[in-house]
C-alpha cells in the first residue's frame, strides 16, 4: 500500500511550538483522510526548527466507489419538482431514474447515484491547502506581499505518494505561489543545497546525510546521551532538565554537544542563581561535582553545527557571554546583600499588587496580621510569624529576583540567612510559597505554615472580594492552586483549623474601613455584591425598625451598617468555603476518596474544619464498607422514601420525636429506645471527634431498624399511629445527621 | 568573508566605524537608500520615520541607517562593561520583505567576518512589540555563539495598522557585534577608528565621559517639572499639527506631528528613569504616546509617501 510524505519547509519555527505543531499536523491530515474514507495503517510526524513533516503509511490508492439511492417525487409530480430532482441527483433525464411502487404512496422515482472514488492523490491535493491555511499555530504571521499566514515564512512543500516498489508520484497543489514538489534542503549551514526526495526512508536518509536529524525524539536522545557522556568523561554529573532539553532540541537540526567553563570565583553565587542564569539566558546545561554535590564551573552547550575548528570558537564565544552574565548575577547577589531586607519594605507602598486590591505594602500588612492570628492555632510563635510574614516578600525587590522571578522565596531565604535572621524567618521566606504544584513539598514548620496560610487566604479572599474568581479553564491568579495549597497544608500537617473565622477576618481587613471611605462603590467590586447586600440591608432595617421605637432610626442605620459589614464578609466566606469544598473533593478524589461522601459531610452545617471533614469522610467510607453500614444505609433509604412519599401526600413535614404513649408494637418501642441511645452516643462521640466510634454507635440502629420494617406497618389505618410512626422514621434521619447527610451518598 | 581589499583600519573586526561602514556598504549594494540618523532623540532605530512611517502603506521601500538610541534607564555611570544609555543600532528595513531576507542577513554577517561554518548562528524566537508605537511583529533574536547580535522582525502592525505588504526589519546592536568581532570584553575598550598606538581612539575616548554625564542627568538632575511640561506640550502640539494638516482625503503634515510623538516618547523615558512615574501612571503615559503614534500613522496613510494620496 502506498505512503504519503509531506514536508513543510519554513524559516525557524519557535521551539516551544514544535511538538504541538507536529501533533496537530498528524491529526489534521489523518482526520481529513479518514473523513473521506481513506483509512491508514500508521502516521508519524516530524519536526525540526525548519520543517514540519508527516508520513502516513499504508493508504489505499483511491477511495471506494459509492452508491446511493435517492428517493424522488412521485410519478406525475409537477415539472418543477422533477427538474429539482434531476438537478440535485445529476441525472440527465427522468428516464434514467427508476420507478418504484409503494403500496401506500403509489409510484415514485428513485435515482441511483454512483460516485466513483477519487484517487487518494487527488483527495490529498484537495485537503492540503485548507489545512495549511487554517493551521492552528498559537501565533502566525504574514510576510512579503502575501496574505497567507504561517508561523514564519513558508518556503517550500514536499508532497509525494507511492509504494516502495515504484517511483512515488508528486502530489501537486499550490498555495500562495508555492507549488508542492519533491525538493527539500539540508542543514542551513552544513548542507544548504536543494535535493529531491522520494519517500520517508529516502527523506530521512538524505536529510541525515545533509546534517539534519528529523526525528525530534532522536535529537533529544542524542543531546541527552552526549551531554551525559561529556559530563562523565570530566568526572561530573549532568543536572538534567527536561524543560531545557525540550527547548534545546527545538533549536538545532544537527546537535553537537560541547563543554565550556567559567571562573571558579563565580561559584560564590548560589547554585540556583548560576543555573537560572545559564539556563534562561544561554540555554545551556549546568553540571554537578559529585564530590561536593555543588555545581561545577562547567556548562554544556548544544550547538547547531559541527564547526570547522571542532567548536573552539563556539565554546569561547559562549564562555564569554556566560562570564558576562555571571558577572551581572554576582553583582546582583553582592548588591542585594548590602541592603537589609527590612530596609526595602517601604517601597512596597508604591507597588500595586492589583489595581483593585491596592498596594503590595497594604497586602503585606494584612498577611502579617493574619499570620499572627493563625500562629497560635498552628503552634507557632505569633511574633515570629508576624516578622516572617513582614519579610517574606522582601526579596521581590532584590536584583536577583528581578532578573529571575522563579527564584523568589529561595533568595529571601539566602538573604535572611546572610542577615542572621531567625532560621524560622529564613525558612518561611522560601516555604510560604509552597506547595506550588501537586508534587511540591508542603511546609511543615509552624511559622512557615502560618505565613503560607495567611498569604494564600489573603490572596483568595482578595480576589473573591473583587469578583475575580476562576471560571472554567481560566484561573489567571492561580486561585485553585492557592486553595489546594491551603487544603494540603492543613491535611498533611493534621491541623485543626476552622477556616470560616480566618476567611472572615481576612475579608474584614480587605474590605476595611479605609477602603470604604475612599472607594465606597467601585474599587472593591462591591457592586457585584450590591444586589444581595441591598436585600440584606433592607431586611435588616425592617427587622430592626420593627423593634426599635420611633425617633431612634439613627441607631437603626448604624445597625444596618454593621449588618452590611457582617454580611459582605460572611457571604464571601460562605462562597469561598464552598470553593474549598470543591477543591477538597478534587483533592480527595485524586486520592481515591468518594466525592459523594465529601458532599454528604459538607452538607452538614458549619463544616469549615477540613481535617474533621476528612476524618468524617474516612470513617463514613469505612462504615459503608461493612455489612452493618450497607444494611443501615438501605434501612435509612427505606425510611426516607416512605417519609418523602407520605409527606408529599399529606403536605406536612413529620418531625420527631415520636410520642411514647403511641408506640404500640414492641419493635416500635425498641427502635425508639435505640434511637434515643444512639443519638446520644453519636453526639458524644462526635463531640470527642471519635468518628469511627460514632459510626459504631450508629450501627446499633441496624437491628432495630430492620426489625421495625419487618414487624410494623407504617401506614397504619389509625391516623395518630401512622403520624407517630412517620415521626419515628424522621428520628432515624436525624440520628444519622450527626454524622453526614445520608441523602447525598450514592451507589 | 571580510573584503581583503579593505585597509587594515577599515576592517570591521578592527574598527568600530569600519564595522558600521561595512554594513552600510553591504546594504547599499542590496539597493537600500543609506540614510543618516534621525536628528531627534529616540529609544530605538524603529522610531526613525524611515521605519515607523515607511512601514505603513503600500509603497515599496528599502533603507539602512545607523541610529543612536537613547535608553535613559540603562545608564550605569560608565561602570558597566555592557550597558549604555546611548548606543548605536544599525537598522535595515525592506518592504516587502524579500524571500531571501535570512540569507541576506547571513551574508551581511559574513561581510563583517562572522564565518557561519565556524560560528553557531541561530534564529531564536523573539516576538517584538512596541507598546508605545502600537506595533508588533514576529521574528527572532539572532544568536552568534550564544550572544544576541541582532533582532529580526516581520512587521505585522505599526501604529495600530496592519502592514501590507509586510516589512522585514533587521536591527544590529553595533557595540555588541563590534565587541564580538574585535574580541573585546568591555565596550569602552573597542577600537573606534581602527588605528593603533597614539592614533588609536577607543569607544571610551569618545563616549565614557558622556555616559557618566548623562547618567547623572538621567537619574539625578533631569528637570522633571520641565519634562512633565514638555510631555504635555508635545502631546498638544502633535494634536495641533495633525488637525492643521487635515486636507480632506489628504494629510499635509504627518511628519512634523510624528516628531512630537517621538519627543513625547523620549521625555517619557527620561521621566521614567527619574522615577517620578508610578506603575499605574506608567501605563497611562504609554497609552498616551500610543494614541499619538496611531494618529500620526493614520495621517501618514493619507500622504503621498503613505500611498494614500493619488497624484
Amino acid at each position: 500500500m502506498p505512503d504519503l510524505l509531506l514536508e513543510l519547509f519554513s524559516e525557524e519555527i519557535p521551539a516551544r511550538m514544535q511538538a504541538q505543531a507536529a501533533d496537530a499536523l498528524r491529526k489534521l491530515v489523518t482526520d481529513a483522510l479518514v473523513e473521506r474514507g481513506l483509512m491508514y495503517e500508521g502516521a508519524k510526524a516530524f519536526v525540526t526548527p525548519r520543517r514540519l513533516a508527516l508520513a502516513v503509511h499504508g493508504l489505499p490508492g483511491r477511495q471506494a466507489d459509492s452508491k446511493e439511492e435517492r428517493k424522488g417525487p412521485r410519478v406525475g409530480a409537477p415539472e418543477a419538482a422533477i427538474q429539482g430532482f434531476l438537478k440535485s441527483t445529476g441525472l440527465a433525464s427522468i428516464e434514467q431514474a427508476e420507478v418504484v411502487k409503494d403500496a401506500k404512496k403509489g409510484e415514485f422515482y428513485v435515482a441511483l447515484i454512483e460516485r466513483p472514488g477519487k484517487a487518494t492523490t487527488e483527495v490529498i491535493a484537495d485537503i492540503m491547502p485548507d489545512i495549511i491555511r487554517t493551521f492552528p499555530w498559537p501565533k502566525s504571521m504574514r510576510w512579503g506581499t502575501g496574505t497567507m499566514r504561517w508561523v514564519r515564512p513558508l518556503h517550500s512543500i514536499v508532497c509525494t505518494f507511492g509504494t516502495d516498489i515504484e517511483d512515488p508520484e508528486v502530489i501537486r497543489f499550490e498555495i500562495e505561489g508555492i507549488v508542492s514538489g519533491d525538493v527539500t534542503r539540508g542543514h542551513r549551514f552544513l548542507a544548504p543545497e536543494a535535493f529531491p526526495v522520494r519517500r520517508l526512508e529516502d527523506w530521512l536518509a538524505k536529510l541525515e546525510a545533509a546534517k539534519v536529524v528529523a526525528d525530534r525524539d532522536r535529537r533529544k536522545a542524542i543531546i541527552l546521551n552526549d551531554a551525559k557522556d561529556l559530563a562523565l568523561a570530566n568526572g561530573l554529573e549532568l543536572v538534567e532538565d527536561e524543560g531545557l532539553l525540550e527547548e534545546v532540541c527545538g533549536l538545532v537540526e544537527w546537535p553537537v554537544t560541547l563543554m565550556g567553563s567559567f571562573e571558579e570565583r563565580f561559584l560564590d553565587i548560589p547554585d540556583e542563581v548560576i543555573r537560572a542564569t545559564i539556563r534562561a539566558n544561554q540555554k545551556c546545561f549546568v553540571l554537578r561535582d559529585p564530590r561536593t554535590g555543588r555545581l561545577a564551573n562547567r556548562f554544556i552547550l548544544v550547538s547547531n553545527i559541527a564547526a570547522t575548528d571542532g567548536g573552539k570558537a563556539i565554546v569561547a564565544g559562549n564562555e564569554r557571554v556566560i562570564r558576562a552574565r555571571l558577572s551581572d548575577a554576582k553583582f546582583f547577589w553582592d548588591t542585594d546583600r548590602r541592603t537589609p531586607m527590612a530596609d526595602r519594605l517601604g517601597k512596597f507602598d508604591n507597588i500595586t499588587f492589583h489595581e483593585k486590591l491596592g498596594a503590595q505594602g497594604a497586602r503585606i500588612g494584612r498577611i502579617v496580621t493574619l499570620a499572627q492570628e493563625i500562629a497560635p492555632l498552628v503552634g507557632a510563635d505569633a511574633a515570629l510569624a508576624g516578622e516572617a510574614a513582614r519579610l517574606a516578600k522582601a526579596d521581590l525587590l532584590t536584583e536577583v529576583v528581578g532578573e529571575f522571578p522563579e527564584l523568589q522565596g529561595l533568595m529571601g531565604r539566602y538573604y535572611a540567612q546572610h542577615e542572621n535572621l531567625p532560621p524560622e524567618v529564613a525558612a518561611a521566606s522560601e516555604e510560604h510559597y509552597k506547595p506550588q504544584g501537586p508534587s511540591d513539598r508542603v511546609p511543615s514548620a509552624p511559622v512557615s505554615i502560618a505565613v503560607a496560610l495567611a498569604d494564600k487566604i489573603d490572596t483568595l479572599v482578595g480576589f473573591w472580594a473583587i469578583d475575580e474568581k476562576p471560571t472554567g479553564s481560566k484561573d489567571p491568579y492561580a486561585l485553585r492552586r492557592a486553595a489546594l495549597g491551603v487544603i494540603r497544608i492543613i491535611l498533611d500537617n493534621e491541623l485543626r483549623l476552622p477556616l470560616r473565622p480566618l476567611l472572615v477576618s481576612a475579608a474584614r481587613q480587605i474590605l476595611g474601613e479605609e477602603h470604604y471611605e475612599h472607594n465606597p462603590h467601585d474599587a472593591l467590586g462591591v457592586e457585584s455584591f450590591a444586589d444581595r447586600l441591598v436585600g440584606e440591608i433592607i431586611k435588616g432595617l425592617t427587622r430592626r425598625l420593627a423593634h426599635v421605637p420611633r425617633g431612634e432610626e439613627s441607631t437603626a442605620a448604624a445597625g444596618a451598617e454593621r449588618i452590611e459589614g457582617a454580611t459582605l464578609s460572611g457571604d464571601l466566606a460562605a462562597d469561598l468555603l464552598s470553593f474549598f469544598a470543591d477543591r477538597l473533593k478534587v483533592h480527595l478524589r485524586e486520592r481515591g476518596a468518594r466525592h459523594d461522601l465529601v458532599d454528604a459531610v459538607f452538607a452538614l452545617e458549619g463544616q469549615d474544619d477540613l481535617l474533621l471533614v476528612v476524618r468524617r469522610v474516612e470513617a463514613l467510607a469505612d462504615f459503608l464498607g461493612t455489612e452493618d453500614g450497607r444494611t443501615l444505609l438501605a434501612g435509612y433509604r427505606r425510611a426516607v422514601n416512605i417519609l418523602r412519599i407520605e409527606e408529599k401526600k399529606d403536605g406536612v413535614a413529620y418531625k420527631g420525636p415520636a410520642e411514647a404513649k403511641l408506640l404500640k408494637e414492641a419493635a416500635e418501642e425498641h427502635l425508639a429506645a435505640a434511637i434515643e441511645t444512639v443519638k446520644h452516643q453519636v453526639s458524644e462521640e462526635v463531640k470527642h471527634e471519635h468518628f469511627a466510634a460514632a459510626m459504631g454507635a450508629l450501627s446499633h440502629l441496624r437491628g432495630p431498624v430492620d426489625a421495625f420494617f419487618d414487624a410494623v406497618i407504617v401506614n397504619a389505618p389509625e391516623a395518630p399511629l401512622r403520624a407517630n410512626r412517620l415521626k419515628l422514621l424522621d428520628e432515624i434521619r436525624s440520628a444519622t445527621r450527626g454524622i453526614a447527610d445520608f441523602d447525598r451518598i450514592e451507589g | 568573508m571580510i573584503d581583503p581589499a579593505l585597509l587594515p583600519h577599515m576592517r570591521p573586526d578592527r574598527s568600530f566605524q569600519g564595522l558600521l561602514l561595512t554594513l552600510q556598504t553591504f546594504w547599499a549594494n542590496q539597493g537600500c537608500v543609506v540614510l543618516q540618523p534621525y536628528d531627534m532623540e529616540v529609544g530605538a532605530g524603529t522610531f526613525h520615520p524611515a521605519t515607523t512611517l515607511r512601514a505603513l502603506g503600500p509603497k515599496h521601500w528599502k533603507a539602512a541607517y545607523a541610529q543612536p538610541s537613547r535608553r535613559p534607564k540603562d545608564g550605569r555611570y560608565g561602570e558597566n562593561p555592557n550597558r549604555l544609555q546611548h548606543y548605536y543600532q544599525f537598522q535595515v528595513i525592506l518592504k516587502p520583505s524579500p524571500a531571501n531576507l535570512q540569507d541576506l542577513y547571513l551574508q551581511s554577517l559574513d561581510a563583517i567576518g562572522i564565518d557561519t561554518k565556524l560560528h553557531d548562528v541561530r534564529f531564536v524566537e523573539d516576538d517584538w512589540e512596541s507598546p508605545t508605537l502600537g506595533a508588533w511583529g514576529l521574528g527572532w533574536e539572532c544568536w552568534c555563539d550564544g550572544m544576541e547580535v541582532s533582532q529580526f522582525t516581520y512587521f505585522q502592525q505599526v501604529a495600530g495598522f496592519e502592514c501590507a505588504p509586510v516589512a522585514g526589519e533587521l536591527t544590529y546592536g553595533l557595540e555588541r557585534l563590534a565587541m564580538y568581532v574585535q574580541g573585546v570584553e568591555n565596550v569602552y575598550d573597542l577600537n573606534f577608528n581602527g588605528r593603533e598606538g597614539a592614533e588609536k581612539v577607543t569607544y571610551g575616548d569618545v563616549f565614557l565621559q558622556a555616559e557618566k554625564e548623562y547618567s547623572r542627568h538621567n537619574f539625578e538632575h533631569a528637570d522633571t517639572d520641565m519634562l512633565l511640561e514638555q510631555f504635555r506640550m508635545a502631546e498638544a502640539a502633535c494634536a495641533k499639527y495633525l488637525a492643521a494638516g487635515e486636507d480632506g482625503e489628504r494629510h499635509l503634515m504627518a511628519q512634523p506631528a510624528y516628531d512630537q510623538c517621538i519627543k513625547a516618547s523620549h521625555v517619557f523615558n527620561l521621566l521614567d528613569a527619574r522615577g517620578v512615574i508610578s506603575v499605574t501612571e506608567r501605563q497611562s503615559y504609554i497609552l498616551r504616546v500610543r494614541e499619538l503614534a496611531k494618529a500620526c500613522g493614520a495621517a501618514w496613510l493619507k500622504t503621498e509617501a503613505g500611498g494614500g494620496a493619488a497624484a
